[in-house]
């Protein structure tokens, strides 16, 4: 069994060590928010966060996720941020907006707790491994920088 | 108007944020649910012999081979070339031809290993140049071409290639059917753009009436064209294996089958020879158009269509002969992708015209403003202009926040990292061509409840484009009611009525026409007090028992005359109008390319929904950029080299410009509030306008994209065949 920490509660699966994080959190444990774009870790449609870093779930093996903290679009905290892809219209076909919002999250919580400079240079550099194909990435650059200048008033 | 013109927040839009949108492959697996998959041809060409089967137990699986079909063979679109699995002549790699549903993935993996289609190969052809199997023909004709080149002294030509480019939605092909109900009714869900196209399909395939053919959209990952006709083939697929198995099948893509088996855009060649007077007047174009169509008819027929009537440009020429032609290869079939032949076309002209400027010397701007169509005047089809025209302002808007017109264009410069600027100017017809949606006749049904709530019936799909926020406004302002009144019904075939495909950028100025109509009607119906809320009006009428359903029909504008045989007359109802200007830094050293800065000003006619008409138009420039550097789409014996994510590249944020959007207003009387379509028009200039930025930075005549380093470098080395540095790396 691997037990890990999801969305803030503790949970045991019983999964093949190699299996993907990906499949499991799709198929075993039924969040399907977190998609799959090509299954090699190029378009972070599968991102996720663990142990405080964003990660390509579709690369991620069972056996590196036991003992780990993993949050998913499902978990709360990113109301902020979602609120900011629907008011800039960070958000279209909306199949990349998953990974989207949790590269997104990442990135914020990693600036806030190292004091890195939020602008559109490092938006666009912490979104460079989450591909879009409707927006042209302007609209949700925008989402976070407003994202960023309100997180805390959430 | 108090929604349309102020944002509307997308009905979907919570749901997409937070991770609840269903797509298809998020439909939780029913409990006897199989998964299914293809088996596909190694080779473009051969008879197909037989399929072995190998060592294994085929009790375990269903295979579905091409006499297994109850209705016809046919993969049902427009011409009846191609089958749903291959019975005979193989004719392009990854053909289907035979079908696998299984219990799990394993034995799913298990049992196409275990089928070898044997394949007598046959010769293929791969050049669209010497293939002799065309597709389809089209001609334009106007005024008198041979005797202005007869006596011309100023002729320019000039040959241009695009291409291929995948469509690259980020979610796959994907399909779920349900085996036939006890009375035989067929019902498949999935990733898709047009649901009364894939119902026609399986019509076809099942040898049913369309009541018995139920195609449900579920939430669309992007389509960008992609999904206009291939997902009828997956439906297809999917509902065979469901009706052989009687299990529910799932077919979901892998990005690597999705990258191999399905179209993407036409290559082009385009020829120009244009007779120019000594002030840049265009006097006669002559212009031969020529896609590679792929192993079947598909699309390509109407692809051609609006390259052809497109490959003129937006300019005003008195003589001008066309000739357009798509031709068969053993390619996969090459499809509908975002501006659907006028990218190619587009690329080919303004290249052509930049050519003109820089042989008569004079500026990129002079030439475009001397010859561009304004009201008033006759395209190539000799349609007449007669309003809703921005050509003008959309190219003083551009220059008045760029300075374009001051920038000394091909000014000869020094370092090693070399910037350029470079303008585009282009249009694109909205809606179907010619007498198109005169045929298809699309409908939009609006009805009342007894709250006084409106439910919008309509087939057009909400693939990210922002149909549901549209409809949603248009339909609020045209009730008098407030967008919380307003339920866009999700596309069921069995619960909308056709309203023709969601393409062509008809489905906010064709389809938003007739729900504007049909709202319009019902407000009349209901009338009352205005002072009133509409809901409490809307539900008194309806509780009274009134009329409570409008159903709206497609009509053209009146006077509009299509001759298809001339291919003469009014292409379109209206057109959209842009101009791109880019500014690019070239590295001699690698030949990469960086795009600085891109501007794009576009005539929308009437923003119903700014925010997501900027996000229409930032995109679909970013996918032109794209396909003008970045994205290489190429075949080796008729298979894609780039079959995965790691080597089909496309733009990422750090790719991406920061791109000013300028919208201009030029409102068409037959739209919605005045609308007209948008989707496609900001795919057509990116490429040339970035081409000529190139062109401008390095001094080379860019006629090929993508314009990779590896093509740079060869164009510079043949402009500077001394160059020793480079010379001594060859």
């Amino acid at each position: 069994m691997i037990q890990f920490r999801l969305n803030g509660e503790a949970v045991s699966v019983d999964a093949h060590p190699m299996a993907r994080l990906l499949s499991v959190l799709r198929r075993d444990l039924r969040l399907t928010g977190t998609k799959e774009g090509c299954g090699e870790g190029e378009c972070g449609a599968c991102s996720v966060v663990v142990d405080g870093k964003v990660v390509n779930s579709c690369l991620i093996p069972m056996s590196q996720i036991d003992g780990t903290e993993v949050l998913t679009i499902e978990g709360s905290g990113h109301a902020n941020i979602q609120d900011h892809f629907l008011a800039e219209g960070g958000t279209q076909c909306g199949i990349c907006t998953p990974g989207m919002i949790m590269a997104t999250r990442a990135f914020l919580e990693d600036a806030e707790a190292t004091g890195a400079a939020i602008d559109e240079d490092s938006v666009r550099a912490a979104l460079a491994g989450n591909l879009c194909r409707c927006t042209g990435y302007g609209k949700i650059v925008a989402a976070v920088l407003a994202a960023a200048r309100t997180e805390g008033d959430a | 108007m108090r929604h349309v013109g102020n944002r509307v927040a997308r009905p979907e839009g919570p749901a997409k944020v937070e991770g609840r949108a269903v797509y298809v492959d998020d439909i939780p697996r029913a409990k006897d649910e199989w998964v299914g998959g293809t088996l596909r041809s190694p080779v473009a060409h051969g008879k197909l012999r037989c399929i072995e089967r190998g060592d294994f137990d085929f009790s375990r699986v269903v295979v579905v081979t091409a006499e297994d079909i109850p209705g016809d063979n046919v993969q049902a679109l427009i011409v009846d070339d191609q089958p749903i699995l291959c019975a005979d002549t193989v004719r392009h790699v990854e053909e289907p031809i035979a079908l696998v549903a299984a219990p799990d993935q394993g034995t799913l993996c298990a049992a196409l290993d275990a089928l070898e289609p044997r394949i007598d190969p046959l010769e293929p052809v791969f050049d669209a140049e010497r293939s002799q199997d065309v597709q389809s023909e089209i001609s334009i004709d106007k005024g008198d071409v041979d005797a202005t080149f007869e006596g011309a002294t100023r002729i320019v030509e000039g040959e241009y290639h695009t291409d291929s480019q995948e469509q690259l939605y980020i979610e796959t092909q994907g399909m779920i059917a349900d085996p036939p109900t006890a009375d035989g009714t067929i019902t498949v869900r999935g990733s898709l753009q047009c649901p009364h196209y894939v119902q026609k399909a399986l019509r076809r395939a099942f040898a049913v009436p369309p009541e018995k053919a139920r195609v449900v959209q579920c939430e669309t990952g992007g389509g960008f064209g992609g999904k206009e006709d291939y997902p009828s083939v997956v439906a297809c697929h999917a509902a065979l294996l469901a009706h052989a198995s009687g299990h529910r099948v799932r077919m979901v893509y892998d990005r690597n089958e999705d990258l191999l088996a399905t179209p993407k855009r036409h290559p082009s060649r385009v020829r120009h020879r244009t007779v120019v007077a000594d002030d840049g007047t265009l006097l006669a174009m002559d212009i031969d158009v020529l896609l590679d169509g792929g192993a079947y008819t598909t699309l390509s027929p109407v692809v051609l269509s609006r390259g052809v009537i497109h490959a003129a440009g937006a300019y005003r020429c008195d003589n001008i002969r066309i000739r357009g032609r798509v031709v068969g290869t053993n390619h996969v079939p090459y499809g509908a992708f975002r501006g659907f032949g006028a990218p190619q076309v587009c690329f080919a002209i303004e290249r052509q015209m930049d050519r003109i400027a820089a042989s008569l010397g004079i500026h990129p701007v002079v030439i475009r403003q001397r010859n561009m169509l304004r009201l008033g005047d006759r395209t190539a089809t000799s349609q007449l202009l007669k309003e809703s025209v921005g050509s003008e302002e959309v190219l003083r808007r551009i220059l008045a926040h760029t300075g374009f017109d001051r920038h000394e264009w091909r000014k000869e410069r020094s370092g090693n990292k070399r910037r350029g600027v470079g303008l585009s100017f282009f249009y694109h017809g909205a809606g179907f061509t010619g007498s198109g949606e005169e045929m298809l006749k699309g409908k939009v049904t609006v009805e009342l409840d007894d709250d006084g709530c409106a439910l919008v019936r309509a087939g057009s799909t909400e693939i990210g484009q922002g149909k549901n926020a549209m409809f949603t406004a248009i339909a609020a302002d045209a009730l008098g009611a407030e967008p919380d009144a307003i339920t866009i019904v999700d596309p069921d075939t069995a619960a909308v009525p056709d309203s023709g495909p969601t393409v062509a950028s008809r489905t906010c100025m064709i389809v938003g026409g007739c729900l504007d109509k049909a709202c319009r009607t019902l407000a009349d119906r209901v009338g009352g007090d205005p002072n009133t809320p509409f809901r409490e009006r809307a539900s008194a009428f309806v509780r009274g028992g009134g009329d409570a359903v409008a159903t709206e029909t497609y009509g053209s504008p009146p006077g509009l005359q299509w001759d298809q045989n001339a291919y003469r007359g009014d292409a379109y109802p209206v057109f959209g109008w842009a101009a791109d200007v880019a500014e690019v830094e070239v590295d001699l050293t690698t030949f990469d390319v960086e795009i600085v800065r891109f501007v794009t000003c576009v005539d929308v006619g009437h923003a119903i929904q700014p925010q997501i008409v900027e996000g229409q138009i930032e995109g679909g420039t970013l996918q032109s950029i794209g396909w003008s550097h970045i994205e290489v789409m190429t075949a080796e014996n008729g298979r894609f080299r780039q079959d995965r994510l790691a080597t089909c590249i496309i733009p990422t944020s750090l790719d991406t410009p920061p791109i000013d959007v300028l919208l201009v207003e030029e409102p068409f009387s037959n739209g919605p509030f005045g609308a007209k379509g948008v989707g496609e028009l900001p795919m057509d200039g990116g490429a040339p306008a970035i081409a000529s930025a190139i062109e401008d930075a390095i001094g080379v005549h860019v006629t090929h994209v993508p314009a990779t380093p590896e093509r740079l470098l060869e164009a510079w080395l043949e402009a500077h065949p001394d160059d020793a540095f480079f010379e001594a790396k060859r």
